[in-house]
């Protein structure tokens, strides 16, 4: 791509993630907005009501009875040629998860901004990825951000991934509940006119509005041709691997902040390695500073895109370390290992590599995870390096036993 | 009908034709089909009215048998009709809907 992007001068702000968020949906002026406030979420809708309420958008704002009827409002107006975002959390999502592959198997570019909380029971409003990783088979391409600057660089990139002709998925972009979404932190916002011009205009191939080319959305489909329409949003998850660093190439061209599938922290040379999603990966690398000074060689890979996986990137990162821990913010009960860990061996696999992996659950339900555990897990894969396994694959951080 | 490949049809399960579910045979789902005697047809047109798959064959403002490429054999003819002149048969003793 050759595209001429001036670099455009951000102010810096103090804001909380999801008033970061709030602000980037206010500079994206989608055409539709329908919500249901719900913890940790609810200030991201509480603020873009008030940009409502003042005219500082011209969204139609829909204030929806619930999750359900939130996405299936976007559906509407997205099948109807509109910009349609919304934003939920935990429980909002999880009720949304029928309509969810209703949105994606129509080939609805919906941004969703999701702060991650966890599942009830035990009730709990606090972060863990329980909910993205329950919608991490409905089609929806996901962006995870590590602080409130990736939370309001992936917003906005979100809306160009999921309405590239290539691509046209539903896309959410997940920052952590509380720590993210509810800590001020220091970041620098775009000017509405440079926003306003990286996201462009939408024009869709089809509408439901297009009187002059009218088309059926959402009719039944059956066993002669649902495979090849769900063969067609596989294709459509591929070109979104090769869509998204793009997209984060220009957006780094606009901003200075480059973004790729993954972020390589101090892994060039690294023996001992850990993956991550999310706000963690910020934890992991003050730990990673701390093993290098001790002359550990040990390294990060943070997972900026989880669907689609990038499996080949993933490989290639991880496959010539000495052992490799993955840690998971959720649990997939029964199943060898969880969501991250799952793709990640999976990925080693496929692609010829067998380092030694083990998974870690961590962080459920707000639980706090602090840089002295995660040196405990470089200690362990240094052990795990010299003696071989010992012990469960699957471990857990901070856990009472 | 041919059916097309995944890089073939519209994505999203769009319909992008007006009026194409001509081409979408449902005669095969049928179970029982309709059979119009003649002798007790007034051609009244409740069955053209009620019929859901415009399945009920008219020429010339008469009711002339059904399409049994598209009629799913769901019974709403033979219910509505005034006259009881629609039945319900089995397949094998019908050929357009009209006895044999």
């Amino acid at each position: 791509m050759t595209l001429k992007i001036e670099k455009a001068k951000g102010t810096p702000l103090a804001l909380d993630g999801d008033k970061a968020v709030a602000l980037a949906m206010r500079q994206m002026n989608p055409d539709v907005v329908a919500a249901y406030p719900i913890t940790p979420q609810t200030e991201i809708v509480m603020r873009f009501s008030d940009y409502v309420a003042n005219g500082e958008v011209a969204t139609e704002f829909v204030p929806v009875e619930s999750e359900h009827a939130a996405m299936s409002v976007c559906i509407g107006a997205s099948a109807a040629g509109g910009r349609a975002q919304t934003a939920t959390a935990g429980a909002g999502l999880a009720f949304m998860w029928e309509v969810l592959w209703v949105a994606s198997g129509t080939r609805l570019p919906i941004v969703m901004h999701v702060v991650n909380r966890s599942l009830s029971s035990p009730l709990n409003i606090l972060c863990d990825h329980s909910d993205t990783m329950g919608a991490r088979d409905a089609g929806w391409v996901q962006l995870y951000g590590e602080n409130v600057q990736e939370a309001y660089d992936n917003a906005i990139q979100t809306i160009r991934i999921a309405e590239h002709p290539d691509v046209m998925l539903p896309t959410l972009h997940a920052l952590d509940g509380f720590i993210v979404g509810h800590n001020m932190e220091r970041l620098e916002v775009l000017p509405d006119e440079a926003v306003r011009k990286f996201i462009g205009t939408y024009k869709p191939e089809h509408s439901l509005l297009d009187v002059d080319q009218p088309v059926t959305y959402g009719p039944t489909d059956f066993h002669d041709y649902f495979t090849e329409h769900k063969r067609q949003q596989i294709a459509g998850m591929e070109k979104a691997l090769e869509v998204i660093p793009l997209i984060g190439e220009e957006y780094g061209r606009l901003s200075g902040r480059y973004y790729g599938l993954v972020e390589e922290y101090r892994l060039e040379d690294a023996e001992f390695v850990t993956v991550v999603l999310g706000s963690t990966a910020g934890t992991i690398k003050v730990a990673v500073d701390e093993l290098r000074e001790r002359g550990i060689k040990a390294g990060l890979l943070k997972i900026r895109c989880f669907r689609p996986f990038p499996a080949a990137v993933v490989a290639r990162a991880l496959g010539h370390r000495k052992a490799v821990a993955v840690l998971d913010r959720s649990v997939s009960f029964g199943a060898q290992g969880n969501a991250l860990f799952l793709e990640v061996c999976t990925a080693l696999l496929t692609n010829g590599f067998a380092p030694k992996v083990v998974n870690y659950v961590f962080g459920l339900g707000g639980r706090d995870t602090i840089p002295a555990q995660i040196i405990q897990v470089y200690q362990d894969l240094i052990k795990l390096d010299k003696v071989g396994l010992v012990g469960p694959t699957l471990r857990y951080i901070g856990l009472r036993e | 009908m041919k059916l097309k490949t995944w890089k073939e049809v519209p994505i999203g399960g769009l319909i992008t034709d007006a009026g194409n579910s001509v081409q979408y045979e449902t005669g095969g789902w049928r179970a029982n089909c309709p059979v119009i005697d003649a002798e007790k047809c007034s051609h009244c047109m409740l069955c053209w009215v009620y019929c859901p798959e415009g399945a009920i064959r008219v020429e010339d403002d008469k009711v002339v048998g059904i399409d049994l490429t598209h009629c799913k054999g769901c019974g709403i003819c033979a219910r509505e009709c005034p006259r009881k002149a629609v039945t319900m048969g089995k397949e094998a003793a019908v050929k357009e809907g009209v006895k044999v």
